[in-house]
């Protein structure tokens, strides 16, 4: 009885030991993109990025809000696409998910059809892209970040499997009553799905927030740039922080001066902080949409 | 007898018409954005020219397909469906395998906290992904290569190297995936019955027949769907992650370069009716992949199947 009691500690500290390891492999790479940010560029060019700074800096973030601007287009568009974007997609979505979840609507199976059917099968990169430039001219706009992925059949699915379960004799006694669809909808379905709305509404808003293959593919204009697709220019090109930081027009600033090293990792923590901050706390609400979802459609 | 027919469809879509104009507006979507792409299929059997459009483009038949499978496109397929193949695998054996080792552990604190850290990845799109690997990897300053010049290796320049790459994009792939993976599967084995662990305790079951017998067949319906689902992208590789961890350097092609990013290349460079071919039997090789998947998994149990 004793052997087992040690047996089971000495177990128990080895899997503390492996995890605790485990997470140094992704605590580590964060905390050195943070640390690095927080470098000047001439202690990097010597020593490389490193855990512990000899110094530590602003230099970085002062460049990238020296022409305030800049960063502030790109908060709000990716604010906004984010916000509106997620609010539009989850009325949407759950718009069509009500009638698909009743048993008495005739045209449950030809519409659930049409819409499982774009998870199995799609025309492509290159005829959307041409669709959308040639015949709905949405490339360029604000629009396209809203419209392009503003329904998706797999979170359609899951909110219909979750209002099925609702009783129906709700929707019956309401229909006594008169209630037209719409006002069903609204006040007895919504009120009672909101784990669900919520799950689905975090799912869409990451998308959104983590948005730069839209930019990459269907902008031009410099201020319909995203966080994330600013940083995927300066990950590529290094050019990228001297011509799109410093040439606004009416502004002349020093080119030399600009911490192009650190200037990146900077980005990242302004473009991905958000995000990593608020996301964790959300994490069960992930775990709970994600098994709805394994649950047949 | 016709007229009666179409009064009762007249009928039914009366008694229907409030509920089918709540569905209108997820349907104009995909009918826009879905489904009038799917016409555009037809540009791959065109020479496509932006100032033809269209139907005024040149008809030349089944000509891409054939220049499709002469030329390069071989080693983007094969690269695709071994990155996704060593994906599939690899990521249901982490997940499961660090989702049993956390169900060990007597602390939820623990628990919580290891989970919390490990899925932080997961928040993060390949960009900022590709940023975190940078600072490891940049061939001048990286943190890889100070570690090498401080112990008196020679620099590596990872990013000229195709060599490396199915190793890199194989272990950042399980870097930002395994940590949601664990979290669902930890959840489906905390709805496992725990009497029946008792029941096996007492009809002398070891932790191994336990987790053999009761945990892993327990977590099969969760394993298939995740799979079947994964075996329709088998033609697909993750753009983000192929374009942006190599930073779409040339000189990485030949181990980097996947179905994805040679389309969206395409798409800059003119190709336009070549790539809407690729993109086609992409889409119907993945089409055809689940429905194999999902009728094979039916055979052996239809419990566990899609549709």
């Amino acid at each position: 009885m004793v052997e087992n009691k040690k047996q089971a500690r000495v177990e128990q500290i080895l899997l503390n030991g492996y995890f605790f390891i485990c997470c140094l492999f992704f605590v580590i790479p964060m905390l050195l993109v943070i640390t690095s940010s927080f470098t000047n560029d001439n202690e990097i060019r010597l020593y490389g990025y490193s855990l512990l700074p000899r110094e530590w800096s602003l230099e970085s973030y002062r460049a990238i809000f020296r022409i305030p601007q800049r960063m502030f287009d790109a908060y709000i568009i990716t604010a906004f696409t984010s916000i509106v974007g997620t609010i539009m997609s989850v009325t949407v979505m759950a718009l069509v998910a009500y009638p698909l979840s009743r048993r008495d609507f005739a045209y449950r199976k030809a519409i659930t059809f049409f819409i499982f059917f774009t998870l199995l099968f799609s025309g492509g990169l290159i005829p959307s892209y041409i669709m959308n430039t040639q015949i709905l001219k949405l490339d360029d706009t604000i629009w396209i970040y809203l419209l392009l992925h503003l329904a998706n059949a797999w979170h359609i699915i899951i909110i219909r499997t979750f209002f099925q379960q609702l009783p129906y004799e709700l929707i019956e006694s309401a229909k006594m009553d008169g209630a037209k669809e719409l006002r069903i909808f609204f006040a007895i379905i919504v009120p009672l799905s909101k784990p669900v709305l919520a799950t689905i509404a975090l799912f869409v808003l990451l998308g959104r927030w983590n948005e730069w293959m839209i930019t990459l593919v269907y902008i031009r204009s410099e201020r319909l740039y995203t966080l994330q697709f600013i940083l995927q220019r300066l990950l590529l090109q290094a050019e990228f922080a001297r011509s799109y930081m410093l040439n606004v027009p009416g502004i002349m600033i020093d080119s030399r001066a600009l911490p192009t090293l650190s200037m990146r990792y900077a980005m990242t923590v302004i473009a991905a902080g958000p995000m990593l901050l608020v996301f964790p706390f959300f994490q069960k609400y992930f775990t709970r949409g994600l098994t709805i979802g394994a649950i047949k459609g | 007898m016709r007229t009666g027919k179409k009064k009762s469809y007249w009928k039914i879509f009366l008694k229907n018409k409030e509920l089918l104009l709540l569905t209108l507006p997820a349907l104009v979507y995909f009918a826009v954005f879905h489904y009038l792409p799917m016409g555009g299929i037809y540009i791959a059997f065109t020479n496509y020219r932006f100032v033809d459009g269209i139907f005024g483009s040149e008809f030349v038949g089944l000509r891409w397909f054939r220049i499709f499978f002469q030329g390069d496109l071989f080693r983007v397929t094969r690269n695709t469906v071994l990155y996704s193949m060593a994906f599939i695998v690899l990521s249901l054996v982490t997940a499961v395998f660090t989702a049993i080792l956390m169900s060990g552990l007597k602390s939820r604190k623990g628990v919580k906290v290891y989970q919390t850290t490990m899925i932080l990845p997961n928040f993060m799109s390949w960009i900022v992904v590709s940023l975190v690997l940078y600072v490891f990897l940049d061939p001048a300053y990286g943190f890889i290569n100070s570690i090498h010049l401080s112990l008196g290796y020679e620099d590596i320049n990872w990013y000229a190297n195709p060599g490396y790459w199915p190793f890199i994009l194989t272990f950042m792939n399980i870097w930002k995936s395994v940590g949601m993976g664990c979290v669902m599967y930890y959840a489906a084995m905390m709805g496992i019955d725990p009497s029946l662990y008792e029941a096996a305790t007492i009809d002398g079951a070891g932790k191994m027949g336990r987790l053999r017998y009761i945990t892993l067949p327990a977590l099969v319906p969760l394993m298939t769907i995740l799979t079947i689902l994964a075996m329709g992208n088998l033609f697909r590789g993750d753009f983000g992650l192929f374009f942006s961890l190599p930073r779409d350097v040339g000189m990485l092609y030949s181990t980097t370069d996947v179905l994805d990013t040679y389309i969206f290349r395409g798409l800059r460079a003119g190709r336009f009716s070549l790539n809407t071919a690729a993109g086609l039997l992409q889409s119907v090789m993945g089409f055809i992949m689940v429905v194999v998947t999902n009728l094979i998994v039916k055979k052996i149990n239809p419990e566990n199947s899609l549709f």
